[in-house]
């Protein structure tokens, strides 16, 4: 689960790591009254949606008065805030950060996540901050620091001078970048977080060493945990149509194309995406009805896709082991009488009972078309495409 | 030989008095699994028999720990199917009793846990297949999962998958050609698992039993591509390989929580990249799976009755396309 950036800063500062003061500001009033609270002479605005790359995209300002906080705010709440993360059409800003301006000498950058190929957690840090890691892990390698955490014993002292000493830093920063690594990991296990990246690290001249941003993501497994953290959730942030599915229990991702698909298991509706591809289409959507796919999922799977207005065709795969096929398709019948759809729909079912399961389809009067295997599907969808 | 499970095995249920265990213990019982015991703390000293429903073709003892399991019914083999809050415990609880090959069914571990219960298994030696997995069929011998029992077929062709769902269509797909199957390994979907495409290849590899390899594997991780790297240096067996999730966008996770492409890394086209560069006959479509695993046996093993590898590998790339040879 992603939080928003004022978020996680709170959750870090409960913790010990250090972050610039600062209040969230849902409105330009609000923004104002923040900032003449937090004082002084500099201030930042910054929006905060769930995505990357906002100060490239005119989402994150530094004010020198109060009347720019007041400019910069009422220009950034309400726009369409557009980053290389949030698509063409951008993410609509709605809440705000004010926070005080740091005076920055050196800008770093660390994160802690899940090392998959080790099986174990990893803080890495480097001196290119504010650029994208990617980019960095791709040009410099070298320039990224790892310590591996040995889950028996946690992030150790050792570990995190030898990350401070790679960094370059000596004297007061030094010893503040120790003291940050360590309440940084400590943060990290405590809320079973997946993701900590704070881009940029910044040593202020002062020798302060702060997190400017924060992206913070938990462990959606271990959500039941914390459900402080569950609480944070920003309906506003995810697709309509995904909240709706989530609602039926439907694991459904929205996507751009013209076929939508229902199958159970994830890897078979991948897969079943990618089928869609090859046959000319392009997928609507993910969507995993799980091991109990029937009528009352099936209705709710048709709804969510049949809301998706550009979606020309529907590909149902089930491969039914432990489901029954002849269920599937009584599911199938039932929902399409229900639900009224108006699209081709391309059936393959195989599996238990899938030749009762042909029948029932045949017979059922309405128009689908049934699929012998997934290349027979694969061809069914085409030729509805070109219909 | 097969691998990892066989008529040998001595399992023991982990969770067996809950509803999945019931069903999948009644399941596996049909099959002829030798399942000798099953534990639920608390339920120490009763005899399970199944409920109304999901039966027990025979009874099975129940016991409070796994390693009573160990002692009294000589159990070497643990299939885990306990709520997520619980499982890694259950895992530690099996590797600590003694059990030698864990299997866990169970999906939605927080990953916090598995860290520590990967740690744990690693020191003591114990393999562990899953987390998130349909687990682990000797056709034939013994099914241990949730597999459905009747896509298999008894044969030569070894199946390691990420992939619960996609496993059994490609399984479907070789019974459907008269290709059977000597074990079929579900690794599971999560971020951390015990097994790996790399343990399981090498286990069938090293298996006399076993000619042909197939691979399924899916976006995120680099599993694949490790993999991909041991099999151009290891094996001389074919490998027909498909990767799902190649319209997958970036950054969401597609079901599987180990199914995202993060920070660029973990592409479809990357790891069909490296496993067409190690001569895997990769699959553009899911739909040629079988018959991709046909055109490669015949190829590698075409005239002889016997089937006995040759001593020196066929070049695979470039003719997966070739229509078969009518014999």
């Amino acid at each position: 689960m992603k939080i928003h950036e004022y978020q996680g800063k709170e959750i870090l500062r409960k913790y010990g790591v250090a972050v610039p003061r600062g209040k969230v500001a849902f409105s330009v009033d609000e923004a104002v009254s923040a900032a003449k609270e937090l004082g002084g002479n500099v201030w930042v605005v910054k929006a905060q949606i769930h995505a990357g790359g906002r100060g490239k995209g005119g989402g994150v300002k530094v004010a020198k008065s109060i009347d720019e906080v007041k400019q910069y705010a009422s220009q950034i709440l309400g726009m369409q805030l557009v980053t290389h993360q949030t698509g063409p059409e951008g993410k609509k800003v709605k809440r705000l950060l004010i926070e005080e301006g740091a005076n920055i000498a050196k800008e770093m950058y660390v994160c802690v996540l899940l090392d998959r190929a080790r099986s174990m957690n990893v803080v890495m840090v480097s001196t290119e901050g504010g650029m994208e890691i990617e980019k960095v892990a791709e040009e410099t390698p070298e320039k990224i620091i790892k310590e591996h955490v040995d889950p028996s014993v946690g992030f150790q002292a050792f570990q995190a001078r030898k990350l401070a000493f790679a960094l370059g830093l000596s004297g007061d920063a030094f010893k503040n970048a120790v003291k940050f690594l360590t309440a940084l990991y400590k943060a990290y296990e405590a809320t079973d977080a997946s993701l900590f990246e704070i881009n940029p690290l910044v040593i202020t001249k002062e020798g302060n060493v702060l997190a400017l941003d924060a992206k913070v993501n938990f462990d959606d497994n271990a959500l039941y945990r914390h459900p402080e953290y569950a609480e944070l959730r920003d309906l506003d942030e995810e697709e309509p149509l995904e909240i709706e599915a989530s609602k039926s229990n439907l694991n459904y991702i929205k996507l751009d194309g013209n076929v939508g698909c229902m199958v159970n298991g994830a890897g078979l509706a991948m897969a079943t995406m990618d089928i869609i591809k090859l046959a000319g289409g392009e997928p609507a959507n993910f969507l995993d009805v799980g091991g109990g796919a029937n009528a009352t999922t099936v209705a709710n799977g048709f709804k969510i896709i049949l809301a998706d207005k550009n979606v020309k065709a529907i590909l149902i795969n089930i491969f039914g082991g432990i489901v029954r096929c002849d269920r599937v398709a009584n599911g199938v019948v039932e929902a399409a009488k229900v639900v009224d759809v108006k699209i081709p729909i391309v059936v393959r079912l195989a599996g238990t009972n899938a030749d009762i399961a042909a029948d029932i389809l045949k017979n059922s009067g309405m128009s689908f078309l049934v699929a012998e295997n997934l290349s027979d599907a694969a061809e069914k969808v085409t030729s509805a495409l070109a219909a | 030989m097969s691998i990892l499970v066989n008529k040998k095995t001595r399992l023991v249920v982990q969770g067996i008095t809950g509803g999945e265990g019931t069903f999948h213990t009644s399941q596996m019982l049909i099959y002829g699994t030798n399942v000798v015991a099953g534990v639920t703390p608390g339920k120490g000293g009763l005899r399970y028999k199944g409920n109304e429903k999901d039966s027990f073709i025979r009874e099975v003892p129940i016991y409070n720990t796994v390693a009573e399991t160990v002692k009294h019914e000589g159990a070497d083999t643990s299939i885990i199917y306990v709520p997520a809050a619980f499982a890694a415990d259950a895992i530690m609880e099996a590797a600590d009793s003694g059990i030698k090959l864990i299997i866990c069914i169970t999906e939605g571990i927080p990953v916090k846990d598995m860290v520590k219960a990967y740690e744990h298994i690693t020191k003591r030696g114990v393999r562990l297949v899953g987390p998130n997995c349909p687990g682990v069929i000797t056709p034939g011998e013994a099914k241990v999962g949730i597999m459905p029992a009747f896509i298999h077929k008894p044969g030569r062709v070894g199946v390691v998958s990420r992939s619960g769902t996609l496993t059994y269509e490609s399984v479907w797909q070789l019974t459907e050609r008269g290709i059977g199957q000597s074990t079929c390994v579900g690794i599971g979907g999560d971020p951390i698992i015990g097994t790996r495409f790399i343990d399981a290849i090498q286990l069938f590899n090293e298996d006399e039993k076993t000619d042909a390899i197939i691979m399924i594997g899916e976006i995120g991780g680099s599993a694949e591509e490790e993999a991909a790297a041991y099999i151009k240096k290891n094996v001389k067996k074919p490998v027909v390989g498909f990767i799902a999730g190649r319209t997958a966008p970036p950054g969401r996770r597609m079901g599987h929580a180990g199914a995202i492409i993060s920070g660029g890394k973990g592409t479809a086209k990357e790891k069909m990249e490296a496993m067409r560069a190690a001569g895997i006959y990769v699959c553009d479509s899911p739909a040629e799976l079988g018959e991709t695993m046909k055109i490669a046996l015949a190829k590698k093993y075409k005239a002889t009755s016997t089937i006995k590898p040759k001593k020196k590998p066929v070049k695979k790339t470039d003719s997966v396309k070739k229509p078969v040879k009518k014999k």
